[in-house]
């Protein structure tokens, strides 16, 4: 999509002003139906088309990265007014290259949120079915790749913020290794977890935008370089590739009562399995600890909840934000943030206090960090024997607005949160469309070994090519 | 019932360093506010952290000559809380692993030797600054970021003397090392006091009251003094239950300390590890490179004064309490400077013009090498020590060399013999009467004769060459 975008541009056959005047009426069409901007950039000027595949070409943030002179919110109130004077390092890289910025997309408040309801400016809806959610918090990233408006969206991805939104809109979502993007700009949520990442429509196009964006900043201490050309080690060449799986979570008999969707979602897995045989890959089925997988969602939130409360300290309205009111600093910081959070957010601060005060932390945080510890030891260990650990991205389809806040628990909720293995231990992990279950998009997750960035997207890059979801729009828009 | 005082001290330095210890921010003081600020400083949506490593070696530099412990990884924690003057609500400092444990500082109280223990030093970042007005506040964020380096003592001082010999000789050490400057005059040092009263004989130690921020170091001796007598006072009434544990802070106006905070209302700072900065591994080979560097001490300066120069233990401690001072004096002796001049000169006329003056010894028009021309015609007699002076202050007047002056000023001594030998061989012959007077008996006349010769001279003359020719002439007649 993106290298034959470039190649119109080149030949002329479009430009980027062209590019640029549909991606914005387009734009406006859908915020209607489905909201997922925060802020539409209308004066955006259409950029020199240069060598770089990515000139030219429009494409939206997510409206937690920092972006000189343009609006960014996190989509929390606490920032509604503010209005960045420098950008995140991801941003002016694309800048660099001479990519062209749309607009900053809706997402759940500062990042803490799964369903995409949870913006201040309301619910982001799936274009698939606008009464189901598009999951967060990287929601309205997703919903813009989803309906063409843009062929990549940049999000951010804490637990499965980019990843679960790709699944329930039918798109590729992938985060590379910790420190692979920059993460300076980036409005921070659990400064441990979090990384930048990008939402596509094809592994390829995925691959194309972080080649572009990766690389050791020196304005963030825990950045990296990859020293790989992720796009030109798409080969499509799975042979003798070591997949596993977790046998445990996909056996049906361990779900007391397992719904149709669930079933359908492992029967499409299974399906898929199969397919990456015949591929030429070899897929193994392994156990983990089902104490050990229960402990793993507990733990995300006690860490991300203690260090999103510490992260979110300086939204105090003194500084930057609308100001509080009241006669004395405290009132005023009390003011701003009573009114400025969402309760949900609230929630997630009074967890993360509670969880790090003196005589909390070693039953609760530091357990956490133990679990962490382990589970990433685990997958160290089992990376040595795999390539790559493959497992649905969720054991649903996109809920009912309505539903979005059910409670789960048992298996369901450890499958429902699996991703998080991937932002405990820093791995790359992506996101592709696996076919359609009640009509609405799932999706499959590959995991793999930190920097093994090139293997994960080979073979996601293989397997979409042996299936019919490239590029897909959603249905209600087309 | 005979009560102790025990002490420990919380040491805060603001080091030296060109930016600051998580931004490139500049790190110096400046008058105008606001003005050394970068948006790291400001805790800007979406700022990481950016470590000096300038900072990391002096800690660890800090924590050598402290002879601490020093971890193999070196990492930091936040502590969260909330204040106007903490953008980010949180201070990056070390909590779980700091740079230095379990060191010692050896100080000299009144001539005793004493061993401070040392529980840890660690490294963080310094608040904003606070201006507070009647109706309003204002923030300055010059301040914010600029690192410090605190030391904890353990509770092992008795006195407020003790405290003040071990904060005087940590001011040097960070002056001397440029670790920090130890300026009191910006608040460069802060304290907190930690004091208890414990019954003699006791091993428990009484309720401790902790002093926050106190600001200099004459402070912390009056903040002692007045909790030691507030203690011993309520020890002494039957009201010991009325010493809470608690944290105070000093009133500078009043003298005395003031509850701020008690214990109930304890901070929880739910500390925990940084996630923003990578663990950053001590090696030893940089450890040895540190060590390496690190210079020469007060401590051992002052031996070295007193073992190989023979000075006596007032002088030496005088010169080493200023580095600039003392290297100045140690630039003297390596130009071969006589060792008992070069002392006075430095403890006296220099430093009495500096003071006066208001300036640092580095200012000093007369260097080392000017002043040692100085020293010199006094020591070979060329010049009385009057006029030595006269030299002195001219020079530092007009600022000129005093090998130029000297001339200008006529003081330049007449060595030539035979211009010596005409003068004499002419008042010995005017003066015929006081011969006679001299050859009688009356060896006094001398004087008479080297006065004369003198006041022909306008005291140019050499007065050693004049005494050897005089002697010889009159012997003559």
């Amino acid at each position: 999509m993106l290298e034959e975008l470039h190649k119109k541009l080149i030949s002329g056959e479009i430009t980027s002003k062209e590019l640029l005047e549909q991606s914005l009426k387009k734009s406006k069409e859908i915020q209607k139906e489905y909201n997922p901007y925060v802020t539409i950039c209308e004066d955006t000027k259409e950029t020199e088309v240069n060598d770089n595949i990515l000139s030219g070409i429009p494409y939206v943030a997510k409206d937690n990265l920092s972006t000189k002179d343009i609006l960014t919110t996190a989509s929390s109130n606490t920032l509604n007014n503010y209005v960045p004077f420098f950008d995140a390092t991801v941003i002016s890289k694309l800048k660099d290259v001479g990519a062209c910025l749309i607009g900053k997309s809706a997402m759940d408040e500062l990042g803490m949120g799964a369903t995409g309801t949870t913006s201040h400016t309301g619910i982001v809806k799936n274009p698939w079915d606008k009464t189901r959610i598009t999951a967060g918090s990287s929601s309205g990233s997703a919903c813009l790749v989803a309906t063409g408006v843009v062929p990549y969206a940049l999000g951010s991805d804490t637990g499965d913020s980019i990843r679960k939104p790709a699944a329930y809109c039918g798109i590729v979502g992938y985060k590379p290794t910790y420190g692979v993007i920059s993460r300076f700009g980036l409005f921070p949520f659990a400064s441990s977890l979090d990384h930048v990442g990008v939402l596509t429509r094809s592994v390829k196009d995925a691959a194309i935008v972080v080649d572009n964006v990766k690389g050791k900043d020196e304005l963030d201490m825990t950045s990296i370089d990859l020293n790989v050309n992720l796009t030109k080690s798409l080969t499509g060449n799975i042979t003798g590739k070591r997949l596993f799986y977790i046998e445990n979570l996909i056996d049906l008999k361990n779900y007391k009562n397992p719904s149709n969707e669930l079933t359908s979602i492992i029967t499409e897995f299974k399906n898929t399995l199969n397919k990456l045989e015949e591929l030429g890959a070899n897929v193994t089925g392994i156990n983990i600890d089902d104490n050990l997988l229960q402990a793993l969602f507990p733990s995300y939130l006690c860490i991300s909840c203690a260090e999103a409360t510490s992260n979110d300290s300086n939204l105090t309205g003194i500084i930057f934000g609308p100001r509080g009111e009241g006669d004395n600093y405290v009132d005023m910081i009390k003011n701003h943030r009573t009114k400025g959070f969402s309760s949900l957010i609230k929630r997630r601060f009074v967890i993360g206090s509670y969880v790090l005060q003196k005589e909390n932390q070693e039953k609760y945080f530091l357990n956490a960090k133990r679990v962490r510890r382990l589970i990433t030891e685990k997958m160290n260990n089992l990376f040595k024997e795999y390539d790559v650990m493959i497992m649905p991205a969720s054991g649903k389809i996109a809920p009912k607005i309505e539903n979005s806040n059910d409670v789960i628990s048992g298996n369901e909720q450890v499958l429902e949160n699996l991703m998080v293995i991937g932002n405990f231990g820093g791995y790359p992990s992506i996101t592709i469309p696996n076919g359609f279950v009640e009509n609405m998009p799932i999706g499959i997750n590959i995991t793999g070994n930190i920097l093994d960035d090139a293997n994960i997207l080979n073979i996601s890059y293989a397997l979409e090519q042996s299936m019919n979801y490239k590029y897909q729009i959603a249905k209600e828009v087309e | 019932m005979e009560l102790i005082p025990v002490i420990g001290l919380e040491m805060h330095a603001e080091m030296k360093s060109n930016t600051k210890v998580f931004s490139p921010a500049k790190n110096s003081y400046n008058d105008i506010s606001n003005l050394n600020v970068n948006k790291i400083d400001m805790a800007f949506p979406g700022i990481l952290p950016l470590l000096n490593k300038e900072c990391i070696e002096k800690a660890i530099e800090m924590a050598l000559i402290l002879k601490c412990d020093i971890p193999e990884i070196f990492m930091f924690d936040r502590k969260n809380y909330y204040y106007p003057d903490l953008p980010k609500g949180y201070q990056i400092t070390q909590f779980n692993k700091p740079i230095g444990t379990n060191g010692v500082l050896t100080i000299d109280v009144d001539g005793i030797e004493k061993n401070i223990d040392i529980l840890d030093i660690h490294l963080e970042e310094d608040s904003a600054s606070l201006d507070h007005y009647s109706y309003f506040s204002l923030i300055d964020y010059n301040r914010a970021g600029v690192p410090l380096l605190e030391t904890v003592t353990s509770p092992c001082m008795h006195s407020s003397k003790e405290a003040v010999a071990f904060l005087d000789t940590m001011k040097y050490i960070f002056r001397y090392t440029g670790i920090s400057d130890a300026d009191i005059k910006r608040g460069q040092i802060r304290c907190d006091v930690n004091v208890s009263m414990m019954e003699k004989d006791s091993k428990e130690l009484g309720t401790k009251v902790e002093v926050k921020n106190v600001n200099n170091i004459n402070n912390v001796e009056k903040t002692i003094e007045y909790e030691i007598k507030r203690q011993t006072e309520l020890i002494l009434n039957g009201k010991k239950d009325e010493i809470v544990q608690e944290t105070r802070r000093y009133d500078e106006a009043t003298e005395t300390t003031i509850t701020m905070r008690s214990k109930i209302d304890a901070i929880d700072y739910k500390y925990f590890v940084e996630p923003n900065i990578p663990p950053y591994e001590i090696t030893s080979d940089l450890i040895n490179d540190i060590k390496s560097r690190i210079s020469i001490l007060p401590n051992e300066k002052k031996l070295k004064y007193i073992n190989e120069l023979g000075l006596n233990i007032i002088d030496a401690n005088n010169l080493i309490k200023n580095k600039d001072v003392s290297e100045y004096f140690d630039n003297l002796i390596n130009l071969g400077c006589d060792i008992k001049s070069s002392v006075n000169w430095v403890l006296n006329q220099i430093s009495d013009y500096t003071n006066s003056n208001n300036i640092s010894i580095n200012e000093l028009y007369l260097t080392p090498d000017k002043l040692k021309f100085i020293i010199d015609q006094t020591i070979l007699d060329k010049i009385s020590s009057k006029q030595a002076k006269e030299l002195f202050n001219k020079s530092l007047e007009l600022q000129k060399d005093p090998k130029i002056l000297i001339k200008e000023l006529g003081m330049e001594q007449i060595n030539d013999i035979d211009t010596i030998k005409d003068i004499i061989v002419n008042i010995l012959d005017s003066n015929l009467d006081q011969i006679k007077l001299y050859k009688n008996g009356k060896t006094n006349m001398f004087d008479y004769f080297v006065g004369q010769v003198m006041k022909e001279t306008k005291g140019k003359a050499n007065p050693v060459l004049v005494k050897e020719i005089l002697s010889s002439e009159l012997d003559n007649k």
